[in-house]
C-alpha cells in the first residue's frame, strides 16, 4: 500500500505546485490591485496585521484541510473555538494560570474533535451532519456555560500569544510557519499523511491495502479539533475578552481557506500549504474590504460568493479529471 | 440496482409503518416527560400555541424532507426565510400591498431555491457546501438590507395572517395545514413525487428512462425556496417586522424533524407524515423546556443531541 499511495503522491507533488504557484501569483494580483487603491496597504504595519489574521485563520484551517482531504467535512469548528475560548478564559481567571488555561482551550477542542470522529468513523454518521449536529450541541453548551456574560482581562504572558511580537513580526505569525512545517510534514512525510490521502483518493482501495480507516478518520478529527482549540487562545489572546458567540464567524471563512487553496471536498486532493496561501489570498481581499471601507455587513456575502467559486472550479477540474 | 422506478415507490403509509413506532415513541415520551414535569403543558392553549409555533417550521421541514430524499441538504433555508421576511417588511413599510409584498418574498425564495438547485444539478456541486455559500449570502444580504435593524411594520392585513381565525380556526393552522396537504399530493400523488423518490434512490434509472432528471432536482430545491418565501409570512405577521437575524439556524430545527421523522440520508427513504410527527416532537421540545425556563441555548444543544441520537437509531437500523 505504501508503494501504491507513494505513487500517487509522486505523481501529484508537480500539481501541487502549479496549484500553488497560481494561486500565489492570484495573491500578489490582489495585493497590486490593493496597493493602487489604497495608501494604507503597502505599509508595514498593514501587511503585518493581514499577516496576523491570516495567521489565525490558518491555524484552524490547517487542521480542517486533513479533514477535507478524507472527504470529509468538520462544520463544527467555528463553535469549538467558541467552546474552547470560553472554558479556558473561566480556566485562567479561576487558577490563575495561563498554562493551564491553554491547555484546557486544546483539551475541550480535542475532545469535540475525538467526538466528531467517533461519530463519523464508528457510527459511520455522514461527516456533515454529524459536525452539524455537534456545532448546535457545542453552542448550546456554550451559550448556556457563559449565560450572557464575558469574560475578559487576562495575563500579559497569555495575551502576548495573541498580540505579542518577536523581532517585530506578531508572535501567532511564527505559530502560522511553525505548524506549516509540522503539517506538511505529517502530510506529505509519514505514512499516516500518505494514508489520509489514499482514504479520500480512494476509500475502498485504501481500506483493501489495510488502511485502518476509522483509526486514521478519528485521527483527522482529533486534530482537526485540537487545532481549533490553538486557534481559540489565539484569538482570546488576541481579543482578551471571551463570549458565547466568540468563534460563530469562522466556520465559512475556514472551509472556504482551504478550498481557496485547493483543496478537493470530493477528498484525496490538496495541501497543507496550499491551505496558507487560501487563507492568505481570503484575508487580503477582506483586508481590502475593510481598507477600502466597505461596511463589514458585506462579509458574509462575499466569503459567501468565494466559497461558491472556489467549489466551482473544484468541480470543474475534477470533471476534467474523470 | 434491480429496482425499477415504480417498485421503489412506497405507498404514503405502507412502507412508512415500520417506522411509527421510532418517532411515535419519542413524541410520546417526550408529552409524557413534560406533563408530569409542568402542568400548564396539556393545557389547551399551550397545545395550540404548540401548535401555532410548529407551522413555520413545518413549512420549512416538508421541502427539507424531499431535499434530503434526493441525498442532498439545505442549509441555507433559515438565512433564506429571513432574508424573505425582511424583503416582506421593507416593501411594506415602502407602502406596497401585501399582495406584492408577499410575491416579492416568494420570488426571492424561489430565486435562492433555483439558484441552490442549479448549483446543485447542473453543476454537479456538494449540496451542503452550496447552500453554505448561499446561506452566507443571504445572510450578508439581510444584514445589507437592514443595517442589522429591525424593519418594524404595522400593517392590520398582514397582522391579520398569524392572529386571525377562519371558521374558529386560527388561519396559520389552516396555512400549514395547506402546505402539508400540498406537499402530500406532491410527494404522493404526482409524477413529481415519483422522481424525487427515484432522484435518491436510484438516479441512474431515472436518466436511462429518459427523464430530466435534472430539472427535477431543480424542482425539489425550488419548491424549498418557495415555501420558505411563504413561511416568510407567517413569521413576518407573527412579529410585525422583519429582522436580520429572525430565522438564523432555524434549518437545523428542521433538519432535526426530518431525521427523527425517519427520512434517512441516504437512499430516497423518506416519509412525509413521519416529518409532521418530528416537527411536533421538535416543537413540544422546545415549548416543553420553554415551560421549564430552560434557556434557549440548551434547547439548541438538546435539538442537536435528537438529531444524533436520531442519526445513531438510523445508523443501527441500516445495518441489520
Amino acid at each position: 500500500m505504501n508503494f501504491a499511495t507513494g505513487t500517487l503522491r509522486i505523481g501529484a507533488r508537480a500539481a501541487d505546485l502549479k496549484t500553488i504557484a497560481y494561486r500565489l501569483a492570484a495573491a500578489l494580483a490582489i495585493c497590486v490591485v490593493l496597493t493602487a487603491a489604497s495608501d494604507v496597504f503597502l505599509t508595514t504595519n498593514n501587511l503585518l496585521n493581514v499577516l496576523r489574521q491570516a495567521s489565525l485563520l490558518f491555524l484552524l484551517a490547517s487542521g480542517l484541510t486533513l479533514v477535507i482531504l478524507t472527504a470529509g467535512l468538520d462544520l463544527s469548528v467555528g463553535a469549538n473555538i467558541g467552546m474552547s475560548a470560553c472554558i479556558a478564559a473561566s480556566v485562567i481567571k479561576l487558577t490563575g494560570s495561563a498554562v493551564l488555561g491553554a491547555m484546557t482551550g486544546v483539551g475541550i477542542g480535542l475532545t469535540i474533535g475525538l467526538a466528531n470522529g467517533v461519530l463519523v468513523a464508528l457510527m459511520r454518521m455522514p461527516p456533515f451532519i454529524a459536525t452539524y449536529g455537534m456545532l448546535w450541541v457545542v453552542h448550546g453548551v456554550t451559550y448556556w456555560f457563559m449565560a450572557g456574560t464575558t469574560i475578559y482581562g487576562f495575563p500579559p504572558g497569555f495575551r502576548a500569544l495573541g498580540s505579542g511580537h518577536f523581532l517585530g513580526v506578531p508572535i501567532p505569525v511564527y505559530l502560522m510557519f511553525v505548524f506549516l512545517a509540522l503539517g506538511t510534514f505529517f502530510a506529505q512525510r509519514t505514512t499516516y499523511g500518505q494514508e489520509i490521502y489514499a482514504i479520500g483518493a480512494n476509500r475502498e482501495a485504501a481500506r483493501l491495502s489495510g488502511v485502518p480507516i476509522a483509526k486514521r478518520l478519528i485521527l483527522v478529527y482529533a486534530v482537526s479539533g485540537a487545532m481549533a482549540g490553538l486557534a481559540s487562545l489565539v484569538f482570546l489572546a488576541r481579543m482578551n475578552s471571551a463570549e458565547g458567540d466568540i468563534g460563530e464567524a469562522f466556520t465559512l471563512p475556514a472551509i472556504a481557506a482551504a478550498l481557496i487553496g485547493g483543496t478537493s471536498l470530493f477528498g484525496g486532493v490538496g495541501t497543507v500549504s496550499g491551505t496558507l496561501v487560501g487563507a492568505l489570498i481570503l484575508t487580503l481581499v477582506l483586508n481590502g474590504m475593510n481598507l477600502l471601507t466597505i461596511d463589514a455587513s458585506w462579509q458574509p456575502l462575499v466569503t459567501g460568493v468565494i466559497v461558491l467559486l472556489a467549489v466551482f472550479f473544484d468541480t470543474l477540474t475534477r470533471k476534467g479529471e474523470a | 440496482m434491480s429496482d425499477t422506478i415504480i417498485a421503489i415507490r412506497p405507498s404514503a403509509f405502507g412502507a412508512g409503518l415500520r417506522r411509527v413506532p421510532g418517532v411515535a415513541w419519542i413524541l410520546g415520551l417526550l408529552v409524557v416527560v413534560f406533563a408530569l414535569a409542568s402542568r400548564d403543558f396539556l393545557s389547551a392553549p399551550n397545545l395550540l400555541n404548540i401548535g401555532l409555533q410548529s407551522v413555520i417550521l413545518l413549512m420549512l421541514a416538508l421541502p427539507m424532507t424531499l431535499i434530503i430524499m434526493t441525498e442532498g441538504v439545505d442549509i441555507s433555508m433559515g438565512a433564506v426565510l429571513t432574508l424573505a421576511s425582511v424583503v416582506l417588511a421593507w416593501v411594506l413599510a415602502h407602502e406596497y400591498s401585501l399582495m406584492f409584498a408577499l410575491a416579492a418574498s416568494l420570488v426571492t425564495g424561489l430565486v435562492f431555491g433555483i439558484v441552490n438547485g442549479m448549483l446543485v444539478a447542473l453543476l454537479k456541486m456538494p449540496p451542503f457546501v452550496v447552500t453554505l455559500g448561499t446561506m452566507g449570502i443571504a445572510q450578508g444580504l439581510a444584514l445589507l438590507a437592514t443595517d442589522g435593524q429591525s424593519i418594524v411594520v404595522s400593517n392590520s392585513t398582514l397582522e391579520a395572517v398569524y392572529a386571525g381565525s377562519w371558521a374558529g380556526i386560527p388561519q396559520t393552522l389552516l396555512i400549514g395545514a395547506a402546505a402539508y396537504a400540498v406537499t402530500h399530493w406532491l410527494l404522493y400523488q404526482t409524477r413529481f413525487g415519483t422522481y424525487v423518490f427515484a432522484l435518491g434512490g436510484n438516479p441512474d434509472a431515472l436518466k436511462l428512462a429518459g427523464i430530466r432528471a435534472n430539472f427535477y432536482l431543480i424542482a425539489v430545491y425550488a419548491f424549498g425556496g418557495l415555501m420558505a418565501g411563504l413561511a416568510a409570512l407567517i413569521l413576518t405577521s407573527r412579529m410585525s417586522s422583519g429582522h436580520p437575524t429572525a430565522a438564523i439556524g432555524m434549518e437545523f430545527d428542521a433538519i432535526a424533524a426530518v431525521v427523527v421523522g425517519g427520512t434517512s440520508f441516504e437512499h430516497g427513504n423518506g416519509w412525509l407524515f413521519g416529518t409532521l410527527l418530528g416537527v411536533l416532537a421538535v416543537g413540544a421540545l422546545r415549548n416543553g423546556l420553554n415551560l421549564l425556563t430552560i434557556p434557549s441555548s440548551v434547547q439548541v444543544s438538546c435539538i442537536g443531541l435528537l438529531v444524533i441520537v436520531a442519526l445513531l437509531i438510523d445508523g443501527f437500523k441500516g445495518k441489520r
